[in-house]
Formats: structure tokens, sequence, C-alpha cells
């Protein structure tokens, strides 16, 4: 497979932080698809296994971060609790115009796990490294779609 | 807030919007001359949002084509050549 792999891709630092815990993400994210396919029958929904697919998703991320960050605790003490992961998806459509920051902080508080405790500036360095999690676990998404649905087109031939 | 606590942090505040701002994807060049706080963590919440939706999108994606594997030990060497990686 010559595709381009994710996690060495960067060879320019192999030792950081985000190296290594990129490599946990990866496997993390991968055993579980791993073990959502071994147990999905065929009588298993498409939605049920799609929610699967998304919480397993959304937990690598939060074990990639482990208890280091307050925005991973969060969503592993969400995971934890079994609660169904629910986030807002609706696109800003202001009435009136928000021109403080304050304004938008609170908006954004309740996008990022355990925003609404924190303050202003936790928030911010909080979402930094938020946005960098997910922005990693989309191309890691991204990049096991495009192997298997690579391999689905070219089966290797014994 | 006392003003005194918001005098001491503002610069790091600043710098945090602005390392928030690296992080997003460029869209259209702006003028010159900084963008308000307000409008980048507005931009800030929409990014955080279209890629909720993409987990979302891709992992929909993913059982579809999950759905359409039936060979075990094709997965399995799937799985294993990019834990290698």
């Amino acid at each position: 497979m010559e595709s381009k792999s994710f996690t060495t891709g960067n060879r320019d630092n192999p030792n950081t932080d985000l190296h290594g815990s990129k490599n946990m993400m990866a496997s993390h994210f991968l055993r579980a698809l791993f073990r959502i396919q071994q147990t999905s029958t065929s009588s298993s929904s498409f939605a049920g296994r799609s929610r699967r697919i998304r919480r397993a998703a959304y937990a690598s991320m939060a074990y990639s971060a482990g208890a280091r960050r307050a925005w991973s605790r969060a969503l592993l003490r969400k995971l934890r609790s079994r609660a169904r992961l629910r986030f807002p998806r609706r696109l800003s459509r202001t009435a009136r115009p928000q021109r403080r920051d304050m304004d938008q902080a609170q908006v954004l508080r309740k996008l990022v796990p355990g925003g609404p405790s924190m303050d202003y500036c936790k928030l911010l360095e909080e979402t930094a490294d938020y946005i960098r999690c997910l922005t990693t676990q989309v191309r890691l998404m991204q990049t096991v779609m495009d192997s298997i649905s690579s391999y689905a087109h070219h089966p290797m031939i014994p | 807030m006392s003003s005194r606590r918001s005098r001491i942090s503002e610069e790091e505040i600043n710098e945090l919007i602005s390392k928030l701002q690296s992080l997003l994807p460029e869209t259209r060049r702006r003028g010159p001359g900084r963008v308000s706080a307000a409008k980048l963590l507005q931009e800030t919440c929409n990014y955080i949002r279209s890629l909720s939706k993409e987990v979302d999108d891709l992992s929909d994606r993913l059982s579809a084509l999950m759905e359409t594997m039936d060979n075990n030990s094709a997965e399995a060497e799937i799985v294993r050549s990019l834990l290698r990686s």
C-alpha cells in the first residue's frame, strides 16, 4: 500500500507529543472499528453501526489527549456515563449581530466539551487543542476510508 | 472580573486568539487590519461545527463501506497493515 501513512507522514518530528498521540488515536480507532465490524451482524442497522463508529471517533480523540486536557476529561466523563453524544450542529444564524467576543465565547462554550466551566482564557486554550485533535481525527478517518475503499476496488489476488 | 486581572491577561488573550486564527482554514483573503475577536470566535464556532459534521459524515460512509465487506481475513489484513503504518 503506497498511500501516505497517517502517523508517519511527517518525518520532521518523530518524537513530538502529537506524533505519540496520533499513534494512540489511530490504533484505538482502528481497534474499535475492527471490533465493530466483528460484532456487526447482517441484522445490524446502518444507523446503529454509524453511531458506534462516531462514538469510537470521539473516544479515540479523548483517549489520545487523556487526562491532560479539560476537554478530553469532560469528553471521557460523557463517554463513560454512556450518555448520547450530542453536539450543537446548527450554523450560527443570529438574529442580532454578536459584537462582543464575550457573546461568541458563550456560543463556543457549548461546542467544546467541558466548555461551560471554563473561564475565557482556558476556553481559548482548550479550543485550540480540541480543534487540532478534531482535524487529526477527521484526517485519520479519511485515511481509513481511502485504504478500505481502495482495497474494495482492487482486491489483492492471492 | 477585576480590571487588574483583565489588564494583565489581555496580551495573553490576544496571543491565544491569534493561535486560534492560525488553526482556522484560510478563507477569502482579508484586507489589511486585524479581524475582530468576535468574528474570529464566530468562525471558530463554525469550523468546529463543520469538523463535527465531517466526523458524522465519515462515520456514515465507513458504516456503508463496512456493510459491503464480508471477508474477515481481508479486513484483518487491512487493519493490520494500517496499524503497522
